[in-house]
């Protein structure tokens, strides 16, 4: 780990100016990232920014019936918040199907965007990664690469967002506020995350120096018509092969509306909006859901040991819109999955 | 001894040193203070094949609190020979020696400690060494090195080679009804015990007291002397506490070695605590690849068993494990040809784990044996019963017990396998295949010498002390337990000391071995206690115990009596009222004429029920019952923990454990805790555990067997076996992930 | 007083914590993670360290009340807060509940990840989510133990917490 120097500052502006003024600096907010990146020697930040003095911990309904929460607020609190809880089950499931009690009770939502990819040769220092030093090559495309993306690569990455409540949040239309130099703006959720292309060191869109405030989750009416299904390697504190936030609406036997994100499988939350309008007014079948499902995971690549999710993603696919159709969403505790 | 109804053995009993662990008191290596201590951190190879050409420590020496990096240019001297370096469990070939040289021959092999006033000071400039090396192309692929597989020269010392065929394997089989031939892998599993492997190296003029996370306190005190060439009386190894091992502490880590040779080059005291990337380095199971190759008749008997093993190894020593024998001593069969061979990788040597070997072995064994019964349409448990060996052919000796026909009959009652409808996917909930799979297991039960003192206060008081360890599998209680139950004490009367060089003569622990051989120590060091106080009880209360012989008497709360009359008893108190201590030793070894004709094992059966989702291939184990057959249980309590965490662990092995090696440059991608799983508590639902009765006059005096490794063996089967059931998909390809399932 | 743990005043952060209800007052470097504060700095070795990455929850430790893995926590960043470590359940000889049920029903093995569980499950009670055993067990995934003691653990918290809720059935 890098020796490191330590603010802590009052305002939004204050933060912004400081990590504009300084290209080696880094805000910290839960810690349970970037302290895990440092300790591997990922990320040499030389001055650490600790933001939360900065109040973004709210977590409220606002008058146009949007969910706001806090950048600052954690995920633990956001997961078991009764607004959440009562008004958007989807993000509260998604959220506690990822980490441990003890991750969500400091994680922060800001920093559940801003998560790095999991990829074993982006955590290993001594491996080649274009997103850890660019123009090193990639370790994973001819590598070890189970974990890895079937969607939106590159050859210059293949990594995956690791993220259970970013899926949530893309199916859901969440907006992201971010503050900076420029001030105050708007990014909406598929444009906040990228796809790697000949930049895979850039994760998102964040300009530097900016800073999340806020992510604002739009009303919904979807009840019980959602869920969020995980599939890995073991039953628990795993990081996802696939993932599917799922949420639709019924009109007798069709779909008035239908939402997919698959997690797992890409640079960012996969959310194809076009695919989704096609299916709209088709029979809450399951032969929609298999059409569906091969449209939404059209163009996928395997890269040898990531190829079963070719497979795999498709019938997960299938399996959420399933369970969101009969009302049944899927529970992170009780792991039959129905 | 003790009347059956106060008899302290098989009474569950909490452990006596739980408080310690519940509220943090116990300490483990990296935990003990000492003055002016020094952290050492360990810096490693990033390469598995090649030379160290520089290493540039430039930067890491303008860390503050840095005082030393010690690489292989400034090696001090130690000792030449090979035998200095070997432990008591080091397979043929050259034990590595850190930082010994520029060459390297394995990913993570360690190459500088750098030592430092602070842990922080020192982790940090290790991460500023700056090494430069000319690599080599490694080969880690032991499907691609098994080409030149060879049966190893020199045997590993207390590992049996493959026993000779008996009969023509080859012919029975071409000539059987009924046959079956698979290939099976399984991947490298690393042990991952919690606690880091640690070595706190405290400096006394020249005197070393090392606390050391070792299963052997004295292995890893001989090493010391060897490798440095000190005096016995020199150096003193603690390891009261282990935060487990598994069999990663069977030989001493490098992280001893290099404490102590900072400490002893900077005259001071020094702790080295591995990082977790570091423990995917030392120790792990070897990759192996099996076939087997079973022929019977349309009945289910057994003609021909044959099953070949390939294992990896390092370049430098042939590690050995018994990995076929199993298959002669499981079955009859006339025919058996069973075949063994390593193949060299570009890795760290290989270290027993958990039932080394047989988890291994009985897992393709008993998966083909299910092979069988689906062949042949013959239950699998009566095919097993119909195969069941009543001797060990292979050594011509007779069990000392052996009551698998037990753990067959109330593990398949308790679990309810008279349920199973044999046609796979024929059982359903919902999106959920039921599968019910069943396997048997079988585990060495050995006594190896063993020494303890008791001493018994005049205040009824008393104290063992051995150089045994407890690694989590309950030694300080069982040790207890013997005492208190062979002079009528409680528990709480008793303190145990162990995990200490300076006291009697012990082995690694390992094998599952301690229980019986410090315990029957413990328990000849009571006798002859008993001895003396009866003696006493003999010259002081005259006529009550005249003519009286040991066996005549009872020892219970704190009294001797005569059996024949329980009312009369005097108190050991009243019998020592000098004052005066009574200290025995007890020594145990293997009955030399019992092995003339028996062998001793541990047998259990293990039922499986898992869940399978019938698109999406997630698994769960929902209920495993395993039935063992272990002789005497001494503690029901830890005796079942014991067999619920190699349940765990061989859920493990099944369905989660792989080192994923990257081949192009023989590094291990996944050397940490979210990318190699351990199961996690919710992958674990119900488990129940049944003992059998078992009595067992042959293996030693107490009739007791080791259960720390039965547990795990054929739970990987048993899963796989019940997958099978479940999809009609037979998986052979360890670990049984839902790539595997759903291709 | 203030202790110096490894911080010079000219280098370190000066912060206040609350250790088992005793109040500190400490010097620190801002990568002083928690974890290491508590085992090199302060002899507190009851919290464990088994993969320094988050990835075990052996340093599971209560933070105001709150299990968190004070392996990724920085110490600086906790100025002024309460921390709660195996060190401090016990009420004198009389130990906690929870540490109670542990020993009675054998939830440990070799010890090692048995403060990081103990921590985990009070703060798990504490957090009120966890009704049955299928949920108990998916709200203890954060500690590994590898000594498989998963069933026992699992029964030591329904009982301190059937104790807990005395008067209330547990499930």
């Amino acid at each position: 780990m890098m020796r490191f120097s330590y603010q802590k500052p009052a305002s939004v502006s204050e933060a912004a100016g400081l990590l504009a003024a300084d290209p080696s600096a880094q805000i910290i907010a839960g810690g349970t990232n970037i302290v895990d990146l440092m300790k591997y020697d990922v990320t040499r930040p030389g001055t650490i920014i600790d933001i939360n003095a900065l109040e973004l911990t709210g977590i409220a309904v606002n008058t146009e019936g949007s969910l706001v929460l806090g950048a600052l607020a954690t995920n633990a609190e956001t997961a078991y918040h009764p607004d959440v809880v009562n008004g958007w089950p989807l993000l509260s499931s998604a959220i506690l199907a990822g980490a441990s009690a003890q991750l969500r009770n400091a994680a922060t939502n800001g920093g559940n965007l801003l998560q790095r990819t999991r990829c074993y040769y982006f955590y290993d220092p001594s491996t080649p990664c274009n997103k850890r030093r660019p123009g090193s090559g990639c370790g994973a495309l001819e590598g070890v690469n189970r974990i890895h993306a079937i969607l939106g690569e590159s050859e210059n990455c293949i990594a995956v967002h690791p993220s259970d409540m970013c899926i949530a949040l893309a199916a859901l239309d969440a907006v992201v506020t971010v503050e900076g130099p420029s001030g105050k703006r708007e990014i909406a959720f598929e444009d906040f995350h990228r796809l790697p292309g000949d930049i895979p060191e850039a994760d998102n869109n964040l300009q530097r120096g900016e800073i999340i405030t806020a992510i604002t989750v739009p009303t919904n009416d979807f009840g019980q018509h959602h869920t969020y299904l995980k599939l890995r390697d073991r039953q628990s504190y795993a990081f996802a092969l696939v993932s599917v936030a799922a949420a639709v609406k019924l009109d007798g036997d069709t779909l008035s509306e239908i939402r997919v994100a698959v997690g797992g499988v890409a640079h960012k939350p996969w959310r194809r909006k076009d695919v989704e309008a096609e299916f709209v007014g088709r029979p809450a079948t399951r032969a929609t859901f298999e059409a569906f499902a091969q449209a939404l995971t059209a163009g996928a690549t395997g890269h040898g040991q990531n190829d079963f999710k070719l497979e795999l993603a498709p019938r997960a696919i299938v399996r959420a819109l399933e369970q969101a159709a009969a009302g049944t969403p899927q529970s992170q505790t009780h792991k039959v999955i129905v | 001894m003790a009347s059956a109804s106060s008899s302290k053995l098989g009474q569950p009993t909490r452990r006596i040193d739980g408080r310690l662990k519940v509220t943090g008191a116990a300490k483990y290596a990296a935990e003990y203070p000492a003055e002016n201590l020094l952290h050492g951190y360990v810096v490693v190879s990033t390469i598995a094949v090649g030379r160290i050409v520089s290493i540039d420590t430039r930067d890491a020496r303008t860390v503050p609190g840095v005082l030393e990096i010690i690489t292989h240019n400034s090696y001090p001297g130690m000792s030449w020979w090979d035998r200095d370096w070997q432990d008591e469990t080091a397979p043929p070939g050259h034990p590595f020696r850190p930082l010994h040289s520029d060459r390297i021959l394995f990913d993570g092999q360690p190459i500088a400690l750098v030592v430092a006033e602070s842990f922080e000071a020192a982790r940090d400039a290790a991460a500023l060494v700056h090494v430069l090396y000319e690599v080599g192309e490694p080969n880690t692929d032991l499907r691609a090195a098994s080409d030149a597989a060879y049966v190893p020269k020199q045997k590993r010392q207390g590992i049996q080679p493959p026993p000779k065929p008996r009969g023509d394997a080859e012919a029975a089989f071409a000539a059987a009804a009924m046959k079956v031939e698979a290939e099976y892998t399984q991947p490298s599993e690393h042990h991952n015990p919690i606690e880091l492997f640690a070595t706190t190296c405290v400096y006394d003029d020249g005197k070393l007291t090392i606390y050391d996370k070792t299963q052997g306190s004295q292995n890893s005190q001989a090493y010391v002397c060897g490798v440095f060439d000190l005096k016995p009386e020199n150096v003193r190894v603690l390891n009261p506490f282990v935060g487990g091992a598994f069999g990663s502490g069977l030989r001493p880590r490098y992280q001893l070695f290099l404490a102590v040779m900072a400490s002893l080059k900077l005259k001071r005291s020094v702790r080295v605590e591995v990082s977790r990337r570091e423990m995917f380095y030392l120790s792990y199971r070897p990759i192996t690849e099996q076939t087997v190759a079973l022929g019977a008749d349309p009945s289910g008997k057994l003609h021909s068993i044959q099953h070949d093993a390939v294992q990896g190894t390092s370049r430098f020593e042939d590690y050995q494990e018994t990995v076929v024998n199993w298959s002669g001593l499981a079955y009859q069969a006339d025919n058996t040809a069973l075949t063994y061979e390593l193949a060299q990788l570009d890795t760290d040597t290989p270290g027993d784990m958990r039932a080394p070997g047989a988890a291994t072995g009985v897992f393709a064994l008993e998966t083909a044996m299910d092979e069988l019964a689906v062949t042949t349409g013959v239950d699998p448990v009566e095919l097993r019963k119909l195969n069941y060996t009543y001797r060990d052919e292979d050594n011509d000796k007779d069990f000392t017990s052996k009551a698998l026909h037990a753990c067959y009959r109330e593990g398949a009652e308790r679990f309810g396998w008279s349920e199973r409808n044999p046609e796979p996917g024929s059982m359903r909930d919902g999106h959920q295949r039921i599968g019910y799979g069943m396997a048997g297991g079988f585990w060495e039960a050995q006594v190896v010498p063993a020494e303890a003192t008791v001493r018994l206060n005049a205040d009824g008081t008393a104290e063992i002390k051995a150089a045994a360890t407890d690694i989590g599998t309950g030694t300080y209680t069982a040790l207890a337990l013997v005492a208190a139950d062979e002079l009528g004490l409680s528990v709480e009367a008793i303190d145990v000391e162990i995990g200490d060089s300076d006291l009697p003569t012990n082995s690694v622990q390992g094998g599952s071995r301690m229980a019986a051989s410090a315990g029957t120590a413990v328990l000849l060091a009571c006798r002859a206690i008993k001895e003396r106080l009866l003696k006493q009880a003999q010259k002081t209360k005259g006529n009550m115990f005249a003519q009286a012989a040991l066996e005549d008497t009872i020892f219970e709360n704190g009294s001797i009596a005569l059996k024949g009359d329980p009312g009369q008893s005097v108190a050991l108190t009243e019998l020592m009222s000098d004052g005066k201590a009574i200290e025995e030793g007890g020594k145990a070894s293997p009955d030399k004429k019992v092995a003339q004709n028996y062998l001793g094992y541990t047998h259990s059966a293990v039922f499986v029920e898992v869940r399978v989702d019938d698109d999406l291939g997630m698994v769960r184990v929902v209920r495993v019952v395993s039935a063992i057959a272990a002789g005497r249980i001494m503690n029901p309590k830890a005796a079942r923990s014991q067999i619920l965490g190699g349940v765990v662990m061989g859920i493990g092995m099944a369905l989660h454990e792989e080192g994923f090696f990257d081949h192009r440059t023989g590094r291990i991608m996944n050397h940490n805790l979210a990318e190699y799983h351990v199961p996690a508590n919710a992958d674990i639902e119900d488990i129940e555990v049944i003992f059998v009765d078992e009595k067992d006059d042959l293996i030693n005096p107490m009739g007791v067997k080791g259960l720390g490794e039965i547990g795990i063996v054929g739970v990987a089967a048993a899963v796989g076996n019940a997958i099978y059931h479940a999809t009609g998909k037979r998986l052979r390809d360890l670990p049984f992930t839902i790539d595997k399932i759903i291709a | 007083m203030t202790e110096h743990t490894g911080a010079s005043s000219s280098e370190g952060h000066a912060i206040t914590l609350a250790i088992n209800g005793i109040e500190r007052q400490l010097q620190v470097h801002p990568w002083t993670t928690l974890l290491d504060l508590l085992r090199e700095d302060l002899a507190l070795t009851g919290t464990k360290k088994g993969c320094d990455h988050g990835q075990c929850g052996a340093c599971t430790v209560l933070i105001d009340g709150v299990r968190i893995n004070s392996c990724l926590t920085l110490a600086v960043m906790k100025d002024g807060a309460e921390i709660t470590t195996v060190e401090g359940l016990a009420t004198g000889t009389d130990l906690h509940p929870v540490q109670e049920a542990f020993i009675e029903h054998d939830a440990f093995q070799c010890g090692y990840c048995t403060p990081g569980q103990i921590c985990s499950a009070v703060g798990l009670i504490k957090e009120g989510h966890a009704h049955n055993r299928e949920e108990i067990r998916e709200l203890m995934s954060g500690n590994i133990c590898r000594c498989g003691a998963y069933t026992n653990i699992v029964d030591a918290i329904e009982d301190a917490m059937a104790q807990q809720n005395a008067g209330v059935p547990a499930q």
